[in-house]
């Protein structure tokens, strides 16, 4: 008898929570008390690190210091450069009556060090919906693209990386604008391209960047490198893999975006561009 | 081996008098146990991470079935919903199932030898990681790898271990 009310409701609630939305209070109620052993499982690791970074000595947090500085001198430089060709674009972009969409938004979140299902490719961060953190918005980390928002709980978030066998990124070829979908295979450091015409022009080291297309992940962020094929004259269609650009399992920062979806209007930049340069 | 159960009107007294003792005692095995099941393994060995919560409760239910019950095994399923990020109901329907097996047969079990306990273990868990299976090709598509059913080996041959461990803690 109570097996069959265990049964009932289990089956009930399974239902609802594939119809709608409903139940997502209660998961966020009941997530309180779950986030706190996930961070009790990550305490460990995190301590270990942090105590690590402590005792490190003068002279390596010297010479780190140095590095980075000289780093972050490189990276400004290329900013600047890179400042002038977007204003560029923008009035580009006028001239051709399109629409540019404005600078993103970032959280930096923290990876907390825990397994949860062996085979699905989700990962936890410790920033949730009480910093705004919201489902479906694209995460990235310094290198390229990680994944996506998948359920965010109060004090977490779960993520859904892009090689998760669910998980589909719509992608450009950065040297032709060539169009696709790489599509997660389950490997930490694998994509899949199965959306290719066998005369597509795409060839091994090929940058893919995000399209922008499907309104999730903005447009021009680093996906992955398409790896070596054998090349094949005839009709037989190469199985067409991608490395992922960013460091899947290895970094702790990641960054949560938010993308204004304010398409920027078409005359703004025009009479705003003199006086944003100088 | 479990030694013999104690009759009930001598393990009654003993039980309301440290009633929030063994209470306590089984709500920390579980909380350990849900630390386990998410514990950051490395790559090896995180497809082997059998699914503790069961295992303890398979124990508690089998050691305590009067005190473990249906309702139970449904919160807790429930809890590691959440925990594991899948849809509501899914651990729920599978502990509640396997949990009311083992309320069934415990005397019997409670008899068996570890090795045919063992056997008993490595159907429920092969029954637990069935039902995920299903609810997993319903949600969608996708390979599923052979390491899927690794967790149902890693718990049948950890299960000796557990028993012993569990047993020892809660003679403590």
């Amino acid at each position: 008898m109570r097996l069959l009310i265990a049964i009932i409701a289990s089956i009930s609630l399974l239902i609802t929570e594939y119809r709608s939305e409903r139940l997502l209070p209660l998961r966020a109620t009941l997530s309180v008390f779950t986030d706190s052993l996930k961070y009790a499982v990550d305490l460990p690791v995190s301590l270990f690190e942090k105590t690590s970074n402590e005792l490190a000595s003068y002279n390596t947090l010297k010479k780190e210091n140095t590095s980075l500085r000289q780093e972050q001198l490189i990276n400004r430089m290329q900013l600047l450069k890179f400042d002038a060709l977007e204003k560029e674009n923008i009035r580009l972009r006028a001239l051709l009556e399109n629409s540019f969409k404005l600078g993103e938004q970032v959280l930096i979140a923290e990876l907390l060090s825990i397994n949860m299902v062996a085979d699905e490719h989700i990962m936890v961060v410790n920033k949730g919906t009480r910093f705004g953190v919201h489902p479906q918005q694209p995460v990235l980390d310094a290198n390229g693209v990680v994944g996506q928002v998948f359920r965010a709980l109060p004090f977490s978030s779960e993520i859904m990386l892009i090689t998760d066998p669910n998980h589909a990124i719509p992608v450009q070829v950065n040297r032709n604008g060539l169009l696709t979908i790489a599509v997660g295979s389950g490997m930490s450091n694998q994509l899949n391209l199965p959306y290719l015409p066998n005369n597509a022009d795409i060839r091994p080291g090929d940058l893919l960047i995000t399209s922008g297309l499907g309104g999730i992940f903005p447009a021009g962020y680093p996906v992955g490198v398409v790896d070596d094929f054998p090349e094949t004259t005839n009709k037989s269609i190469p199985h067409i893999t991608a490395t992922p650009k960013s460091l899947l399992d290895r970094k702790r920062e990641l960054l949560i975006v938010w993308s204004s979806n304010a398409l920027m209007p078409l005359t703004a930049p025009l009479s705003k561009t003199p006086a944003d340069n100088e | 081996m479990h030694s013999c159960p104690s009759p009930r009107h001598l393990a009654k007294p003993l039980q309301t008098m440290n009633n929030s003792y063994s209470a306590m005692r089984i709500f920390i095995t579980l909380l350990v146990a849900m630390c386990l099941r998410i514990a950051p393994l490395p790559e090896i060995l995180a497809p082997l991470n059998p699914d503790w919560v069961l295992l303890v409760l398979i124990y508690w239910s089998l050691a305590i079935p009067e005190r473990v019950g249906i309702a139970h095994a449904w919160c807790l399923g429930i809890l590691v919903d959440v925990l594991l990020g899948r849809h509501f109901g899914q651990n729920a329907l599978i502990y509640s199932l396997i949990i009311y097996a083992c309320l069934v047969w415990h005397r019997q079990l409670r008899q068996f030898p570890v090795v045919q306990q063992s056997a008993f273990i490595f159907l429920c868990l092969l029954l637990s990681q069935l039902l995920l299976f299903w609810f997993k090709n319903v949600q969608a598509a996708m390979q599923i790898s052979g390491a899927f059913w690794l967790p149902i080996l890693s718990g049948t041959v950890l299960w000796p271990f557990i028993y012993q461990l569990m047993r020892s803690i809660r003679r403590l």
